[in-house]
This record gives C-alpha cells, structure tokens and sequence, in this order.
C-alpha cells in the first residue's frame, strides 16, 4: 500500500520535473482518426498509438501492469486503452512484476500476444527470473515448439529527477540473456514503429522506453515500418562516429553540432536495437571515419557500452586511429536527483572524448 | 464475512483406508469402480517407470532423477483428472503424471538424460515443460488459463508443485493472480514432507498448506495423498468447479517421498528410518489393490496384465535411454530466436570450423 502510494508520488513527481511544454501536452486520444498528414506526437503518445493501432488490427494483443487502465499509466503511455477495448484487452494487475511477467508468458503461450508494462525500470527487478529464465528460454527449452510472442515495456534510465529505484538503467541485464531482443527508441517516430514491430516479433522483446523522451515530440508516419535489429545512422562525418541509444542520442547529437563548430565532422548512429545488435551498420560508420566513442546512461562496467566499444575494437581496428573511447554513467548507484547532472554523460564529456583521439592537429 | 466453505477439513479427505476399505463421505462420492481400475493400471506402471528410473540412473543413463515412488497416487490423479482439451503444468519429480498424461515415456526422460531441456512438444501433449525453477511455472499455468478464459474456452489448466515451493513469491502471486481473475486452474500441492533436506515445519507455520486459500479467496482442500480414490475425487471436484466458471481452487496431498531427493541426496541425514518405514503400510499401490480386490474388479490375470503393460513401457525407457543418440551442435544455435542472429551465425561458423579440426570423422559422417 505504501510502495504503490509513492510510486504514484514518485510519478507525480517525474510529471512535475518534465519540461515545461509537457505539462499541457496530453497524449492524443487513441480514437482520434487518422490524418493525412504525420501528425506531431509525444513519444509517450506515439507509443500509445502504436498500442491502440496493433489492438485494433489484432484481437490476440492485451495490454496489462499497474495503473494501466484507469489512470492510464503514471507515464499516460496507455491512456483511453482501456475504454476503447474494454476490460479484457486492457486490465490493472495486482502489484506484482514477477506475476505480469509469468501470466503473460502463460498468456503468450496460449495464443495471446501480450504487452506488459514494469513501471519503472527499477521494479522490474522481481520479475527478472521470469523474464530471464522463462520468458528468454521457453522457445529453448522445447526446441522452438513454443514461441512467445510478448513485449516487456520497461521505462528506463534517468534526467527526469526521480528518486531512488526510479532510473536505473538496467539494459545490460536484459542484454546479457540469449534469448531475449532488446529495443530502445530514440525518437517518437522509432517508438512507433519498433513498438508496432516488437508486437508483430515471435520472440519475446524487452522494449526500453527512455523517460526522459516522453515529452519529446516529432511527427509521426504510421505507416512506416521499421525493422528489429537495424541501426540507424542519425547524422553523417567524416571524422568520427558517436554510437548511442535512447536518451544519449540527443546528447551525441547536441555534442556532434558543437564539435562542428570546432571544426570537426562527427556521425552519429543510433543503435536502436541493442540485441541483436546489427554490427553492420555500426562498423561500416566506424570504418569510415576511423574513431568512434560509444556514449550511454548505464554503469559503463559490463555494460553494452562496453560490448559495442569491444566489438568495435575486435572488428574494426585496422581502422582506427585511436582507442575507442566510452562515455557513461559512473560506476556508482544511480544519481539522487540533485547530482544526477554530475552523473549522467553530457555534451562536455562527449566533447572531452572525442579530443581525446589522437588528433594530429 | 469469512466464507466457511473456503476452509479446508480438519483432516484429509480419504475414501479407501490403508487397509483397503472403503470411507464414505457425505461430500465426496467414490469415484466409480472402472476408474479406480484405469488409476491402478497407472500406478503399476507409475512404480515401474520410478523403479526404471532409478535404475538408469545407477547405471549412467540418467544424469538424475527426482523419484516420485510413493507419491504415484498424486502423479495419475492429476493426469487422470484432467480432459483432453486441458493442459497440465508439471514439475520436474512430476515426470509419471506426464507420462500418464500421454506424453512418450522416452521423450519425457530427455531432460533428465541431458540432451535437451525439454524433450516433447508441449502442444502435441497439452502438458508443459517440466519445470525446474520452484514455482514459476504457475504463473504460466494462471496465464495460459487467463486467455483460454478470455476467448470462452473450457480449458482448465492443473498446476503442481511441491511443498517447498509454496514458500516462494511466485506461489503467492500465481494464487493471487488466479483469483482475482477467477481464472480456471487448480494448484495441485504434492506436499511430501521435505523441500530436499527441510522438513514443512521450516516453509510454513501455517495450520496446513490447504489452509492458505482462503487468503487468496479461493477453496482449499486437504486430501489424502496415497489414496488415489480420494484424490480422484477431490481433484474432479476442483476441475468441475474451475470448467464451470467458480474459479481456482488449491489442493494440498499429503504424501511422503519414499526415497531421497535425488541420487545426489542423502536422506539419512536429515530423516529417521523409522518415519520412511512407517509410510510403507501407506503405499499408494497396495491400498488400491486391497480394495480392488475385496470389490472383485481386479484379479491375478488383470494384474499380471498390468505388469506386463509396465514392463512393456519399462523396456521402452531401457532401450531408448541406453542407446546414445548423436547430438547435433547446431541445436545450440537452433532455437534462441525465431530467425539466427548474424552474431550466432558467426558463433556456429566458429564452432563448425573448430569440429572440422578436431573431430573430422564426425564432420565427414554429416
């Protein structure tokens, strides 16, 4: 009773912190008809659309965690669901992720294609035996008889100001389980179109939703599919390749256009999928430019970080001019509120890092 | 308002008492004669396949074997409540109620022989993986039963586990889930005294396990567990109920496992001789037998039938766990996902080109 008191607290709060467009921004109305034109959504409502569009095409997709019905999620990311489809296609569970997690694998079992939602990264912890050693292995252990079709929605990562147990960022966990597809959007449009592309995926996908973004807004072309296991490159250079997912996108970004300022050219590919991770796309960019610095949220020990940054190093270093650099989260518990700038990687330190590759200038 | 009804009895259901002799019940009808047979004809082989079993595993066959030998009523209880339509979500010591749910005796015993985690099509059987983890599986069994209820189905989802399971958090959320979404399982407890080394007293201070229901809102039943009468008629009991739409149901057996937990395990250390002895007088079998008997359904040529039909199964299990069927490598790589990852494909292209080296006779034979 306490715990669900200050989520709803806690939520509130994450509300309260987000920019200030946010706060009169609500999602659009999942029963809103279509437009001719891409229409201009908030991540959190993009994600929204793309649960109400796969409801609508298909009967199999149920959307089910805390607060998801009535209230429509502490993040509104499931508003009107439940009023549009009724009770048995969007319900409230009893607070327990271990249960979500294991109902659903039972559901998916069983035909349905479910969608469930942890509300915070850091609650998911319950439900990681589930996820890891149920949900990730069922197709496994019974040489692929049984495939489960589900998604885990996990809002992840920090620059929200939450407190404690509201940001972590947990993808390494999930990254590290053959088995499981991990997908982090970094834009409302990819949040779309890879939320609609995990519900139609035949295994189970771990889909990362950066808090922070929810109020980000862009339009959005529903009919663009998008495709689990490709990255994306967001920005062209010639001198140096920044790799990132989810929010530390938009950081690489800001940091690409001050280093073009200085003068120097820098690419930025947006991993979007984390596994499988499509090594392709990423070493091409790297190879082309010769340096690369993998910029992301998480503790950078045993991180995905540290695994693009090693994949780089195995595959692409007759090309390298320098080390490849890593950009992260300390190695320490996520930031309280009023340090988390000191914590989470910024433009600076993206900056730093890319001095840091043995210019010759 | 505290429902009555959702209490358990004070002691056991029980229809046929240790000597053979019928108990009736106000509640509980005995289940009719031909059935008692079919149970018998199960428990016979039941006892064979532990035996077996047990057997393989002295031998090497088996890397192990969690024997249910005692708890044989409770294993063809469960098979044989269940209809053809209904799914049973076992456990790993679980393996004689999946082979009397149909499930091929040999492709059952894979797991346990280490080939593969799980050796039947779950779908082809309506039986799931048996599951190792305590009590996970029954919140699958809670969410397989959901979107059967959801489409209008009649399935009805039997879950089992042990006693020791019922300590985990899982257990607790499967019953709550069940319950508050009135969903069509029956959660079968195989309560056999231990959890490996510790006994029921240290899971629980509860009056009994059955006990622990009506938290959740739901019926809970104690029944004798070496009485496959009363199981039959518990479990039927549970099954109807579920099927007729009044939600789950938690049965609680009480039954002892006769052996240690494994061959890894030495139950003399935790465990009198005199407590395993004085179970025997209970045995599932005998007492079944005794009654068939004394009611003239079974005679020295049916039971020998029986005993030939377990034989019969027994040599299936010999000759298909004592044949060493060749494991192909790229199953490791086979079943991680629906389409091969560019990353696992590079891992099987490292592994084949490692058997190419070092084992050129078995890469020729492909």
């Amino acid at each position: 009773m306490t715990m669900l008191d200050t989520r709803h607290d806690q939520a509130a709060e994450a509300e309260a912190s987000a920019p200030a467009t946010s706060a009169t921004t609500s999602p659009a109305p999942a029963t809103s008809p279509a437009p001719t034109e891409a229409p201009v959504l908030t991540m959190a409502a993009a994600i929204n659309r793309a649960l109400a569009d796969a409801m609508a095409e298909d009967d199999s997709v149920l959307v089910f965690g805390e607060d998801v019905g009535a209230l429509g999620g502490v993040f509104r990311v499931t508003d009107g669901l439940t009023e549009r489809f009724g009770e048995r296609r969007c319900f409230d569970t009893p607070l327990a992720e271990s249960g979500i997690v294991g109902t659903a694998i039972g559901m998916a079992m069983n035909g349905m294609r479910p969608v469930v939602e942890m509300q915070f990264d850091a609650f998911a912890y319950p439900a990681f035996e589930q996820i890891v050693s149920h949900a990730a292995k069922m197709a496994n252990r019974t040489r692929g008889a049984v495939r489960l079709p589900m998604v885990i929605r996990i809002p992840f990562g920090g620059g929200i100001g939450g407190v404690e147990h509201h940001c972590d960022s947990s993808e390494a966990y999930y990254a590290h389980t053959p088995g499981l597809t991990v997908v982090a959007p970094a834009t409302p449009q990819d949040a779309y179109s890879l939320l609609r592309a995990a519900i139609r995926h035949p295994d189970p996908v771990v889909f990362l939703e950066p808090k922070k973004l929810y109020w980000s807004k862009a339009p959005v072309d529903t009919s663009i599919e998008a495709e689990i296991g490709r990255a994306r490159v967001v920005r062209e250079g010639t001198d140096a390749t920044l790799i990132a997912y989810g929010t530390s996108v938009g950081v690489a970004l800001d940091a690409a256009t001050v280093a073009e300022s200085e003068g120097r050219s820098i690419a930025v590919v947006d991993v979007r999928t984390l596994t499988p991770c499509d090594d392709e796309t990423l070493f091409a960019a790297v190879r082309a430019t010769g340096r690369a610095v993998v910029v992301a949220e998480a503790p950078g020990f045993a991180s995905v970080a540290s695994e693009l940054a090693a994949r780089i190093g195995e595959h692409c270093f007759p090309y390298l001019e320098a080390p490849v650099r890593r950009v992260t989260g300390f190695d320490t518990p996520f930031a309280p509120p009023k340090l988390e700038r000191h914590y989470l990687p910024d433009v600076d330190r993206v900056l730093d890092a890319i001095d840091s590759l043995n210019w010759e200038d | 308002m505290i429902s009555e009804d959702l209490l358990p009895r004070e002691t056991p259901v029980r229809l046929v008492d240790e000597h053979g002799e019928a108990v009736s019940d106000p509640q509980y009808p005995a289940p009719d004669t031909g059935r008692l047979v079919e149970a018998y004809r199960a428990l016979v082989q039941g006892r064979r396949v532990n035996e077996q079993c047990s057997a393989l595993v002295r031998q090497g066959r088996l890397a192990v074997y969690p024997s249910s030998h005692g708890q044989e009523a409770c294993q063809v209880a469960a098979a044989l409540a269940l209809r053809d339509g209904d799914w049973l979500f076992p456990t790993y010591r679980d393996s004689v109620a999946v082979i009397a749910r149909g499930v091929d005796p040999a492709q059952a015993l894979v797991l346990l022989r280490g080939d593969w985690h799980s050796g039947y099509d779950p779908n082809d059987f309506n039986v799931a993986p048996q599951a190792t983890p305590l009590a996970t599986q029954l919140l699958h069994a809670v969410g397989f039963a959901h979107a059967a209820a959801l489409r209008g189905e009649p399935t009805v989802v039997l879950a089992m586990c042990g006693d020791g399971a019922t300590s985990e958090g899982d257990f607790h959320e499967a019953l709550n889930f069940a319950a508050v979404f009135h969903v069509p399982v029956v959660f079968f407890v195989q309560n056999n005294e231990f959890a490996i080394s510790v006994p029921l007293s240290r899971q629980t201070a509860a009056p009994s396990l059955a006990h622990k229901a009506i938290g959740y809102g739901m019926p809970g039943e104690r029944v004798d567990g070496n009485d496959v009468a009363a199981l039959l008629a518990v479990l039927d009991r549970a099954v109807s109920r579920a099927r007729s739409g009044e939600g789950p149901s938690l049965i609680e057996a009480h039954t002892y496992r006769m052996q240690a937990h494994t061959n890894a395990d030495d139950d003399t250390r935790y465990r009198e001789r005199d407590e395993v002895q004085a179970w025997i007088s209970r045995d599932p079998l005998v007492r079944v037998q005794a009654y068939l008997r004394g009611a003239g359904a079974i005679d020295d040529t049916a039971e020998a039938g029986f005993a030939a039909d377990a034989e019969v199964v027994a040599q299936q299990l010999r000759e298909a766990m004592n044949s060493d069927p060749e494991l192909d490598p790229e199953d490791l790589f086979r079943y991680v996902y629906a389409s091969r990852t560019p990353q696992l494909e590079n891992e099987w292209a490292m592994l084949r080109d490692e058997l190419s080296r070092t084992e050129p006779a078995t890469e020729e034979a492909r």
